[in-house]
This record gives C-alpha cells, structure tokens and sequence, in this order.
C-alpha cells in the first residue's frame, strides 16, 4: 500500500445558478477587476488515500463522490492523484 | 393514536418543537436517536429541521449515513408515512427518499421569517385535513431552500401533482417552480421547507401548521393502512 494525495475539486453544474460565484463576481467588479466576466465557487478537498496503485485511488476517490463527496444532481467533480 | 418518531442528529434543534406538535395532535411521540437502527414500532417518522452536522460539505448529506436512515429507508419503502422539515426535507432529498437537492438561497442570505405558502396536493398523509388551493402563513428559517431538480423530474413532479406545497406572493429564496414541498411517486414521503411546528397554536402566531400533525393522526389510519398492512412489515403496527 502507498499513501497517495488525492485532490477533488467539486463545482456547480455551468447551466445552474451559482449565487455564491454571483456575489464575488460582483465584489471582485466593485474593486475595479472589470476583466472578470464570470465566477464560480466550488470545493476543493484534499484527501489522504492509501491504496494499491495510483488508478486505484483514484477509483476510490471517485467512488467517494459518487456516494457523498458531490450530488450528481447539480455537482461535478474532479479526481487528481498528485504523489504516490 | 400513532406512533410518531421524530429522529434527532447531532445538530437538530425543531426536534422539542416538531414532538411538541406531534403530541398536540394526539399522536404518541418520542424521540429517536440517530445512532439508533430500530425505530421502536413507528407509524410515522419525522425528521426535524436544523443544522444536523453543521450543514457540512451540504446540508443534510452527512444525516443521511447516520445509522438510523436504512431504518427510515426500509420504513419508507414499505409505504410507511415519512415527513421532512427543512433540515429534514434537505436529508431525504440527499438520501434518495424525494427527488432532486436544496441549494444556497438565491441572494445568499438565512432567511428567517413568515411566508405563505398554498397547498397544492391533499393526497398525502400530512395534508389530507387541508383544502387544496388553501393559502396557509408559515415560518421559514433557511440558507439552504431553493430547490432544484432536472428537467425530467421537473415535469414529472407536476405531471403526478406531486409538488404538495408551492409559494405564493413572493419565492423567498429561488426555489424552482416556487416549490415548498413535495412528495415522492407513492406519496407516503412528503419533504417541505417552512416549519409547521412553529405554527400549530395561536400563542405562536397562527395555527396553520396544525393540520399538518393532526392529518397524520387523522388519515393514516384511514387511507394508508391498507398500503402499510398489505406490506406484512412486522415493524410496521398499523
């Protein structure tokens, strides 16, 4: 077994309304940073994973998401094993 | 009179209020912890509203690995009556018992104050002493309640008239189709936002959450426990 660091990033589907990404959009406007035409805010989650082999943590973390990490309802996500 | 368990997480705080309801309307109310896996013989289940594990990663999608949800599952599943309150409704919703997810409010901010809502669907164990059309003012206390679902379920749930209550006047927080509540297919698990607990006495500024606990101790018994008694669930005492 090899600790693997797994990196998910989760994010709110494009189509759906995303206030929080609304809100900063707005703020970042309000300092001056005009350029930005678009922002949204989701979750990045860092996780400590012992497996086999890389693919295998990755599969794991996948199956996380699937389970808890994101709701496919309105949530995609990303799996990134970074060192092991 | 029925047994009602009203299940507590670590975070619940509608649990005093949602038994205390429960008791007026008649029904035998206790409390059941989430750890628990036997719901003790319940007709009804209610899960409260609150903050279970501080809303963490998203509301409600911790709740719905406590130990006692495959109970609630299995309750659920086998016809029994199941009622989410705000917290509640967001758990069921994560645990696959009502369609579709509560998300961040519209403009960002808690919301805590009266709405009015009108009941669209009398047709479930915890409206049937409610007109259909009627107009009711009940609290809301939310930063999560915009409900969203896809297309599909979309149409689905107002193809079957299962959206059981819907805004009026004005939708606080962005809710899709101003839906307030609503039901699963077999309409035996019905989730709704704003807190009829909190209006079940005119000490409390009105009354019209009432018949949300007494049409449990009311129609259950009438037009469910067929459903319930043909299922053979020896948890289930009809």
């Amino acid at each position: 077994m090899t600790a693997y660091r797994v990196e998910v990033r989760v994010m709110p589907r494009g189509a759906l309304l995303d206030p929080q990404g609304e809100a900063v959009a707005h703020a970042l406007h309000a300092l001056g940073f005009a350029e930005v035409s678009r922002v949204r805010v989701g979750k990045h989650l860092v996780l400590e994973v012992e497996a086999p082999t890389r693919d295998e943590a990755a599969a794991r973390a996948r199956a996380m998401c699937d389970r808890l990490l994101a709701n496919p309802v309105v949530e995609d996500f990303e799996v990134a094993v970074r060192n092991g | 009179m029925h047994r009602v368990a009203v299940i507590v997480f670590p975070g619940s705080n509608c649990d005093a209020d949602t038994l205390a309801a429960a008791r007026a309307a008649g029904s035998d109310a206790y409390y059941v912890w989430h750890r628990d896996t036997d719901l003790r013989r319940a007709d009804i289940v209610i899960l409260p509203g609150g903050f279970s594990y501080g809303d963490y990663l998203r509301a409600g999608a911790i709740a719905r690995f406590s130990p006692v949800m495959s109970a609630v599952g299995a309750h659920a599943r086998a016809g029994g009556a199941v009622l989410g309150i705000c917290n509640g409704f967001q758990t069921l919703c994560e645990a696959g018992l009502l369609p579709g997810i509560l998300m961040r409010n519209a403009r960002l901010r808690f919301l805590s104050r009266p709405v009015q809502v009108r009941v669209e669907a009398t047709d479930t164990p915890f409206t049937c002493l409610y007109e259909r059309g009627e107009t009711l003012e009940l609290p809301i206390a939310h930063g999560e309640g915009r409900y969203v679902a896809d297309q599909r379920t979309l149409a689905e749930l107002e193809a079957s008239g299962r959206v059981v209550w819907r805004y009026v006047r004005d939708n606080p927080n962005g809710s899709t189709d101003d839906i307030a509540g609503l039901c699963n297919a077999e309409r035996n698990v019905v989730g709704i936002m704003p807190h009829p607990e909190r209006r079940n006495a005119p000490v409390l500024g009105g009354s019209d959450g009432a018949r949300v606990f007494q049409s449990m101790e009311a129609c259950n018994a009438t037009q469910l426990a067929d459903r319930v008694r043909a299922v053979g669930d020896s948890q289930l005492r009809v």
